[in-house]
């Protein structure tokens, strides 16, 4: 598998595209148990990535993901803005002037920005957030020791749906407590459609 | 500078400007920068954060107060993509109460410690007896 400048582009025009489709869905998850800006802070956030990075040539990795993250960070409002942010800059420094990165120079790079989501938030799995889409499939990347990205997107949709049973604990859900249960977590649902167009993105 | 200056950061830009407006009739001295919402709209901006962080940043020091969870997290970016880092505090406080008690112990020349303690103090404050 090879992940250089044009895949890193691909993954973020799918994931944007599913975004954008998702957009409603988002906002409707968000409405149960936020404040129903999910899907608009998503949906701007990555149709601005994806016009900024269109236009530039990239020399390397790093460089790519670090405009994607000061664009989510600039964009974005929520939770998700800094969040995401965060991730997407941990990526770019694990893939400082890489043009290419192998299978486990990219999971080495997802792992990062799991641990960047987590400094960032504060949160661990079981709290209705992100980070119990994303600590999973990270593990489950670190198991195989390679870019299983099928397996990974599939195992994240499960952990998104997981999430409808779990009590939130962490961001503007946890205000609900109990309340916030049956509903799935919505930074759990776009990560999901992020490791999805990852896998896409690979394949073809 | 003479005094802490004061960051407040609100998920809305009403409801900061607004504060400000309170804390300079109490006390106009201390300097106070505001970063409320994001692009008109609500939500938090670390760019918008950092830039009023850098418009009364002292050796004397800044307290960054805020009001709902995602603040904190671009608060935290912020003060990281600064390029100065050192004297720079994040109060845990109520942002109305902790701001008015930040003014009046920055007014008074306090350190940053002190007034970080102070406004922190806010939570335990009891406003209506039962
Ligand atoms: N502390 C946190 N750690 C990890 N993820 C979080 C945290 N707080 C919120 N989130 C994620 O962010 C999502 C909400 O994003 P968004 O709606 O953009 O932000 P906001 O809650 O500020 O409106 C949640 O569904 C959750 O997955
Ligand atoms: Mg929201």
């Amino acid at each position: 598998m090879a992940f250089g400048v044009e895949q890193a582009k691909r993954w973020m025009n799918i994931a944007n595209d599913k975004i954008q489709q998702q957009k409603q869905y988002l906002t409707e998850l968000d409405q149960a148990i936020g404040d129903g800006d999910h899907g608009l802070n998503t949906a701007r956030g990555f149709q601005e990535v994806v016009e900024k990075i269109a236009s530039v040539n990239y020399e390397d990795l790093g460089s790519l993901f670090k405009d994607v993250s000061m664009t989510l960070i600039a964009k974005v409002g929520g939770a998700s803005g800094p969040l995401y942010g965060t991730a997407f800059l941990k990526m770019s420094l694990a893939l400082n002037g890489k043009k290419e990165a192998d299978d486990k120079e990219l999971v080495a790079a997802l792992e990062a920005a799991l641990s960047g989501i987590k400094a960032r938030g504060k949160a661990s799995v079981g709290e209705k957030t992100m980070v119990d889409v994303w600590e999973p499939v990270i593990e489950l990347l670190r198991e195989k020791g390679s870019m299983q990205a099928k397996e990974a997107a599939l195992l994240a949709k499960e952990k998104m749906e997981h999430t409808k049973e779990l009590e939130a604990k962490k961001g503007r859900a946890a205000y609900l407590g109990k309340r916030s249960v049956g509903h799935i977590d919505p930074g759990s649902a776009s990560s999901y459609f992020l490791f999805a167009a990852l896998a896409e993105a690979l394949e073809g | 500078m003479k005094y802490v200056s004061l960051v407040l950061i609100s998920h809305s830009e009403e409801i900061v400007s607004g504060l400000k407006k309170l804390l300079n009739q109490v006390q106009p001295d201390v300097p106070i920068a505001i970063a409320g919402g994001n692009d008109g709209e609500i939500g938090t901006n670390a760019f918008r954060i950092k830039e009023a962080i850098e418009s009364v940043y002292s050796e004397k020091g800044v307290v960054i107060l805020f009001d709902l969870g995602s603040a904190l997290m671009n608060a935290e970016l912020a003060i990281e993509m600064l390029e100065k880092t050192g004297h720079i505090a994040i109060a845990d406080a109520p942002l109305v109460e902790g701001a008015y008690i930040a003014a009046v112990e920055a007014g008074l020349g306090k350190s940053l410690d002190e007034v970080v303690r102070a406004c922190e103090q806010a939570k335990q404050m009891v406003k209506v007896e039962h």
